[in-house]
């Protein structure tokens, strides 16, 4: 191939419910690598973006939180098995986004691989490990199961624009939920093209939805929106985290703080997850049967 | 000769159509239907309620001997305790009936010729039921023919298990038929469904509906010969089924617990469950029996210390 | 004809209770004024006698009851885990003891009727002391990882329907973790609490482990607001709750918000129907019904909605309403004016809104508050009863065609606490128990509650579980 042959640049766009659509408000940003080179125009999402996103969570809650965990763990497995077939196209992205040379990037890439074979896992185990049978002192059986909270806004890392990403990512959609993700400010661009991994990886439409701009513009939307259940406030400075919290509390969404805080990009995303992801975003469902009576009576039944 | 209620007519048409309908009664949750039971007995009955209840209870009682070893001699005992509970206080009510066997019935007739008090018989191969029709009804028969004003059958169990309703809601009609009399007011009819061989909650109400449906004046939990009698929770939904089934149809049956109570406060708990369940018009002895034996000496002993503010003794009661 | 049975008056004896004229906050180990000497009176609602008068505590007391709670912290979270165990296994024998006297105290103090409060909430607090008692020393196998640590002080605020049994809620877990606590029980009912303070001394309970400031929302703001505070646990409104969340915004402390509820009562047509009439009693009318999980919207399968309403205005006809030390009484008292005021402007709305009103015929005590039990139908999801909770003995009564429409009718609310689901097919309870949203979900019975059962909600019923190995995590620095 010619070394004067001029690139196909790529047209950098939203995943929402399942599409590629553009911002809603026709706008977009430059986004710069590192030094400052430009990479891209990303779409500068407004609030109605993050309605539309919304809107898509919620239609796909039903289907996804009502999948087998099997189902699910597969086809988190498919997900990192399509990013292994393009794992190029993202080391070249995290690299410019991040500054890290190829080999560092490459590592973070494997990485967040196997942060989806972790979570795929975790599906059909996480009920197991925080569910049970509840042995009460009365003639009920009484189980307590895990069950997703339902439509996530998730505020990515700010630095870690792909392992932290999928770190915040696939805990969320792992147990049921779906998620409206808010990618990082400065380096969308690996969370923009990994809606193109989720879109044939048999991940229904709607289930995550990714988000470009500016954090604080789309968040505060999402933060206040009635119909959103949780929110993760990973990539939102601590001024920030606050004003988003006073305005969850309208509806009382469940808070995953700001921390662990990545300032400075000091957090390690490399480090064991552990499961305290999964399960800030599970509900405790406890359902009381009776059984057969104690007896008194010489019938059971 | 006795029918079905009108507005049960179909359910009787067949033996399948008796299945549909016993099958189609609502469920029962044992565990609440235990607790429903359960809270009830910790009503405190205290003072004049108290009184009330011990009154009622003893007039309730059908007082039974039910031995292989009965004689007259024990018959007439029996006979002159249920006329005279209490010897040494004779404001004491009389109880409800007497129960023997079929043979012993003439002796208990006589006994208390003009008391008042009625005279029960079992019959129909009385526990087991495990005899043919023509024998059980002969059974009847002479019970009948000696004066019993009333008749505590047994229905057949094996026949209930096996889903043979329509032959046991048949025997009852023939048994049913034999209580009547030409010449007087006819036998009061009691069906014992033996709930502690029927096992489940589900085929009580269905044996109840079952017997109301063939035209019981009572249904009666036990025959006191098995494990299981009476229970609160077994007596609290035969009371939900005559409830319903005047509800429904306008005719009120009696219930009958039996076997098991041996207290006052037991049985005063019973009563709480016919209040607050079948309602005050049950609160008769026209339509509530307590089948028990040792209960009334019990219950008499209760009542001489509310009359006195001392705790009795047996040997302020009479053993018979 | 039989003359009917009546049930004479059978009280329970006020002489097992000795209720001081006037009580302290309780403070580092001892009862204390307050600060600025105010004090308020607390009366019996069944009554309106006056039966005591307690300290008023104000932001100063909080503060000092949160350093004692902090001094305390040090030598108490240190503490093995099996020494803690002992003090609550001691905690919890001595309710047992004196749980005659508590359950007086509490009739007298919150207007419930002694057969609950003898037969529930008495046995429950000394269970749930007794559950948590046994965590203490087993921590590392909770599921938390090896040697999880306590937050430190938690500052509890805790409502007036039931004041010992949500202590119990609070402070069980609390220490077992090896937190010391804050706790301030509603104004209305503060009684218990205070007595709880002397079982606390009589346990040999070091000082300032647990602390008792009676007041009123003031109180608990300046706790919530108070720096040193690590941990909020908070039952009572949603609207409180949503105050809590944004007061605690951008601070570490962790919180857990138990809160209101609308629970949906779901009665198919082949339900056991009289154990679920008692469910739908049990669930609308104990304590009155003022209960966070109470079911207070019946959804009836239209089929049988006539047959069993019928049956449920017979059974409420035998409901006794009155003296609640009265051990036949099913329905106390109202706890509160306030309260009842409330409950009655929601009913006037109810009927202002076209729901049609029908209230058990039951003569109400000259004094005192109280309100007949009462259920509304032709209630649509469009009433305010329908979507608001009440929080007394009123029951709102929709119907349903199809399990589809019965969930759908079940999730549209805010809130998510608890529901319930009555029929005899197995495959049914567990298809629609799949579906509600609500933290408490009672298949074929009501109101069911035991200290390994995790209790809490989704959605604006609150977050966070109390109970169970659950209720551990509210506890510990495990996030």
């Amino acid at each position: 191939m010619s070394d004067n042959r001029l690139s196909v640049f790529k047209t950098y766009k939203l995943y929402v419910g399942g599409k590629f659509p553009r911002s809603e408000s026709g706008r977009v940003y430059e986004v710069t690598d590192s030094k400052g080179k430009w990479l891209a125009n990303a779409p500068q999402s407004s609030r109605k973006d993050a309605r539309d996103a919304v809107v898509a969570a919620r239609k796909a809650f039903g289907g996804w939180s009502g999948a087998t965990a099997y189902n699910r763990g597969q086809i988190l497995y498919r997900i990192a098995e399509m990013l292994e077939g393009r794992k190029d196209q993202f080391v070249r992205e995290v690299a410019d986004a991040e500054g890290l040379s190829k080999s560092k990037a490459a590592a973070v890439v494997d990485a967040a691989i196997d942060r989806w074979v972790w979570y795929a896992g975790w599906t059909d185990k996480i009920g197991q490990v925080v569910g049970g049978a509840n042995p009460v002192a009365g003639p009920f059986f009484n189980l307590s199961t895990p069950e997703p909270t339902g439509v996530v806004t998730v505020l990515a890392p700010q630095k870690s624009s792909f392992l932290g990403l999928v770190s915040v990512i696939a805990p969320v959609i792992a147990t049921g939920n779906t998620a409206v993700v808010v990618a990082s400010a400065d380096s969308p661009l690996p969370a923009l093209s990994l809606g193109e991994v989720l879109a044939t990886s048999d991940l229904p439409g709607g289930v995550v939805n990714i988000l470009s701009g500016k954090t604080a513009e789309i968040a505060a939307p999402l933060a206040s929106h009635q119909d959103v259940n949780a929110i993760d406030l990973t990539g939102a400075d601590a001024t920030l985290a606050k004003e988003l919290e006073i305005a969850a509390a309208d509806n009382l969404k469940r808070v995953l703080g700001p921390q662990p805080v990545d300032e400075g990009g000091a957090f390690d995303w490399s480090a064991d997850p552990g499961t305290h992801r999964l399960t800030a975003f599970l509900e405790t469902k406890t359902v009381w049967h009776p059984t057969g009576a104690l007896g008194a009576s010489g019938s059971s039944y | 000769m006795p029918t079905t209620a009108p507005a049960f007519s179909d359910a009787t048409a067949s033996d399948s159509a008796l299945r549909r309908f016993l099958h189609g009664l609502p469920g029962v949750d044992a565990v609440g239907l235990e607790a429903r039971a359960a809270s009830l007995g910790t009503r405190s009955i205290k003072t004049t309620a108290k009184a009330y209840a011990i009154d009622l209870a003893i007039s309730m009682i059908d007082l039974t001997t039910l031995e292989g070893a009965d004689t007259p001699g024990k018959v007439r005992a029996l006979a002159a305790k249920a006329v005279n509970p209490d010897p040494t206080d004779r404001t004491a009510p009389r109880t409800a009936a007497v129960c023997v066997y079929p043979d012993m019935a003439a002796t208990a007739v006589a006994a208390l010729a003009g008391s008042g008090v009625k005279v029960a018989s079992v019959a129909t191969a009385f526990p087991a039921g495990r005899a043919a029709l023509d024998v059980k009804l002969a059974d009847v028969r002479d019970a009948v023919a000696a004066g019993a004003d009333e008749i505590d059958m047994v229905i057949d169990r094996g026949a209930f298990l096996s889903g043979h309703y329509l032959k046991v809601y048949e025997e009852i009609l023939a048994v049913k038929a034999e209580c009547a009399r030409a010449d007087g007011p006819d036998a009061r009819l009691k069906v014992i469904f033996e709930t502690g061989e029927l096992s489940t909650y589900d085929n009580i109400r269905r044996a109840s509906w079952l017997g109301m449906l063939a035209g019981a004046d009572f249904i009666k939990t036990s025959t006191g010969k098995v494990g299981t009698n009476a229970t609160p929770a077994n007596t609290l939904l035969m009371l939900e089924a005559v409830r319903d089934f005047r509800a429904q149809t306008g005719v009120q049956i009696g219930v009958k617990p039996a076997g098991g109570i041996r207290t006052s406060k037991d049985a005063i708990k019973f009563l709480v469950l016919v209040n607050e369940t079948a309602g005050e018009d049950w609160l008769d002895n026209h339509w509530f029996r307590f089948g028990a034996s040792s209960l009334l000496n019990d219950l008499l002993m209760q009542r001489q210390k509310l009359s006195t503010g001392r705790y009795s003794g047996p040997d302020y009661v009479t053993v018979d | 004809m039989a003359s009917a049975f009546e049930y004479a008056p059978a009280p329970e004896s006020r002489s097992v209770v000795d209720i001081a004229p006037s009580y302290g906050l309780f403070i580092d180990g001892e009862f204390t004024d307050a600060a600025d000497g105010k004090v308020f009176k607390t009366v019996s609602p069944s009554s309106e006698e006056v039966l005591s008068e307690v300290a008023q505590a104000g932001a100063a007391d909080v503060d000092r009851a949160v350093k004692a709670a902090r001094k305390a912290f040090e030598k108490w979270s240190a503490l093995p885990g099996s020494e803690r165990a002992k003090y609550l296994f001691r905690i919890a024998r001595i309710i047992q003891e004196r749980s005659r006297e508590l359950a007086v105290l509490e009739t007298l103090d919150n207007g419930k009727p002694i057969k609950e409060t003898r037969d529930a909430d008495l046995p429950l607090v000394a269970a749930h002391f007794f559950y948590y008692a046994g965590w203490a020393d087993k921590l590392d196998h909770a599921g938390y990882g090896a040697n999880p640590r306590p937050l430190g002080v938690a500052g509890q605020i805790i409502p007036w329907n039931f004041p010992l049994l949500m202590l119990a809620w609070k402070i069980a877990p609390a220490l077992a973790t090896g937190n010391t606590v804050v706790l301030k029980p509603a104004e209305t009912t503060p009684l218990s609490a205070l007595f709880f303070a002397d079982i606390c001394r009589q346990a040999g309970l070091p000082k300032g482990v647990v602390n008792i400031l009676t007041g009123y929302g003031d109180a608990g703001a300046a706790l919530v607001e108070h720096e040193d505070v690590n941990k909020i646990a908070f039952t009572g409104s949603t609207a409180v709750g949503k105050a809590i969340a944004r007061q605690i915004a951008g601070t570490n402390k962790k919180v857990t918000l138990e809160l209101g509820g609308k629970g949906a009562n779901i009665v198919f047509d082949d339900a056991p129907i009289d154990q679920a009439v008692e469910g739908i009693v049990t669930g609308i009318f104990f304590n009155q019904g003022q209960v966070c999980c109470a079911g207070s919207r019946l959804l009836v399968q239209e089929s049988i909605q006539d047959e069993l309403l019928d049956a449920l205005k017979r059974r409420l006809s035998t409901l006794r309403l009155g003296d609640p030390l009265d051990k036949n009484t099913d329905i106390g008292a109202i706890n509160s004016a306030e309260q009842l005021a409330r409950i009655t402007a929601l009913v006037e709305t109810g009927e202002a809104e076209g729901a049609e009103r029908w209230s058990a015929s039951c003569e109400l005590p000259s004094s005192g508050y109280w309100f007949a039990p009462t259920l509304f139908t032709n209630v649509t999801q469009a009433h305010t009863i329908a979507r608001d909770e009440i929080f007394g003995p009123v029951l709102s009564v929709l119907s349903f065609r199809t399990p589809d429409e019965a969930v759908a009718k079940a999730n549209n609310s805010q809130y998510g606490l608890s529901a319930g689901i009555w029929t005899e097919k197995g495959s049914r309870i567990l298809a629609v128990a799949n579906k509600l949203r609500a933290g408490v979900v009672w298949a074929n019975t009501f109101n069911k509650f035991d200290p390994t059962s995790p209790f809490g909600g989704y959605k604006e019923s609150g977050f966070g579980r109390e109970g169970g190995r659950h209720g551990l995590e509210a506890y510990l620095d495990v996030r």
